[in-house]
């Protein structure tokens, strides 16, 4: 009876343990196939990312209120002295976006103080890119000094609004009195992977022609950059 | 009776554990890679004859894919760089296309945007481990503002990007593909 009991007690032990195991093999096998096809969907989604039309030069740029790494939300109506604003579509590990962040550190440094601070926008889907995560934007913010707001796109819109297909992708806006016009589209400059070999710096150029009071000459130029990763909504 | 009990707790215990641990595995392998591709700050490289890859500017690549393609050949130009996730998991479509549709005069050209300084650790290495057979350049041309409106006007400059040309007729696609996707796009202008 005893020897009976226990073979009972070590079959189901056992076949607990298996059912554990295969559901965790299952979890980990869905959890997989979840993120392939997460993948699969934000690749084609990729097509209808870069037809959506976005921001033309002279559209008016809507606010928004987005999560800053240090809790706090931020928006465009928060910045009362401000004349303009450069937006910056960024992420955390894009090699043409690390090698940017010098020069973004710089250009908020030169123009903040000017009117024109910079803000940028981590537009990337965590779930997709597991770089760019908030925790992840905390720490590239501390490690780098970054001197501007690094916003987490949490609703996955503000970029899709802009029509931001890549990082970085710049948005330079003009405070008037009917709102803020979109002035420049682009790049920063003329060379994303060599700061020192830069000929001509088109979104310095830009900014210092509207505080000139001109209109900007070069209003769009374009940059090899990281598609924006994001799933289907 | 115990005995044996230990010894099918150990069995299923361990195949658990195995199992667990591979899939841990992969992920680490795929954040290394990704971490490597941007904190690797080694020097440019001048020296630009390499067996599996060739360096050329823009104005070289226009003369030889974009002004005046042969007009027997069609060339699938697809613009990628190691770093580049939906680059990478497009690229053995590319392969086999090349390798399908070798008798039917179509070239693949892998146009890699790496930065020169990580061709030795980076590009040259990857090539090799994934035993690319279709001809990789790498496009040495940092002032793309002037360059990437004359591979298509609609590129914003993400990539994966791709286009398909024969003679006069081109298609830019600015998108992943998948293999049939890709073979689809291909017989519209074969």
């Amino acid at each position: 009876m005893k020897t009976n009991f226990l073979k009972l007690v070590t079959l189901v032990a056992v076949t607990t343990l298996f059912v554990a195991c295969q559901e965790t093999k299952e979890k980990e096998i869905s959890q997989k196939v979840e993120t392939t096809t997460v993948q699969e969907v934000a690749m084609a989604d990729k097509g209808e990312v870069t037809t959506a039309k976005g921001y033309g030069i002279g559209d008016i740029a809507t606010d928004f209120k987005l999560k800053d790494i240090d809790g706090k939300m931020v928006s465009l109506s928060d910045y009362k002295d401000a004349k303009g604003f450069v937006i910056i579509f960024t992420c955390n590990t894009c090699p043409f976006a690390v090698a940017s962040e010098d020069r973004i550190i710089a250009l908020d440094q030169k123009y903040k103080e000017k009117g024109y601070p910079v803000i940028a926008i981590n537009p990337n889907d965590p779930e997709v890119q597991p770089d760019d995560t908030y925790e992840l934007m905390q720490a590239k913010a501390k490690d780098k000094g970054f001197t501007f707001p690094y916003l987490y796109d949490t609703s996955n819109t503000v970029y899709a609004s802009y029509g931001a297909t890549k990082t970085p992708h710049v948005y330079l806006l003009k405070k008037e009195e009917k709102g803020n016009v979109v002035k420049y589209i682009g790049a920063i400059d003329d060379n994303v992977r060599n700061g020192d070999a830069v000929k001509d710096q088109f979104l310095a150029n830009a900014i210092d022609e509207l505080l000139a009071g001109k209109e900007v000459s070069v209003k769009e130029t374009k940059a090899i950059g990281c598609s924006v990763k994001q799933k289907k909504a | 009776m115990k005995q044996l009990l230990s010894i099918l707790l150990t069995i299923v215990l361990v195949s658990c554990r195995n199992n667990t641990k591979e899939v841990a595995v992969d992920a680490d392998t795929v954040v290394e890679t990704i971490t490597d591709a941007t904190t690797d700050t080694s020097e440019a490289i001048e020296n630009a004859s390499y067996n599996d890859l060739e360096l050329v500017d823009f104005a070289e690549f226009e003369s030889r894919y974009l002004q005046q393609p042969a007009l027997e050949t069609t060339y699938v130009i697809n613009f990628w760089a190691t770093w580049c996730k939906p680059c990478i998991e497009e690229l053995p479509y590319f392969e086999e296309l090349n390798k399908n549709y070798e008798d039917s005069n179509v070239t693949v050209v892998l146009v890699s945007l790496d930065f020169p300084k990580h061709i030795e650790k980076q590009v040259i290495p990857f090539i090799k481990k994934n035993n690319l057979q279709s001809k990789v350049l790498l496009l040495d041309d940092p002032d793309a503002n002037t360059w990437i409106p004359k591979v298509s006007e609609e590129w914003t400059g993400a990539i994966p990007a791709t286009i398909i040309i024969k003679g006069e007729k081109q298609q830019f696609y600015e998108k992943s593909f998948t293999y049939t996707e890709l073979e689809t796009e291909l017989k519209t202008i074969l």
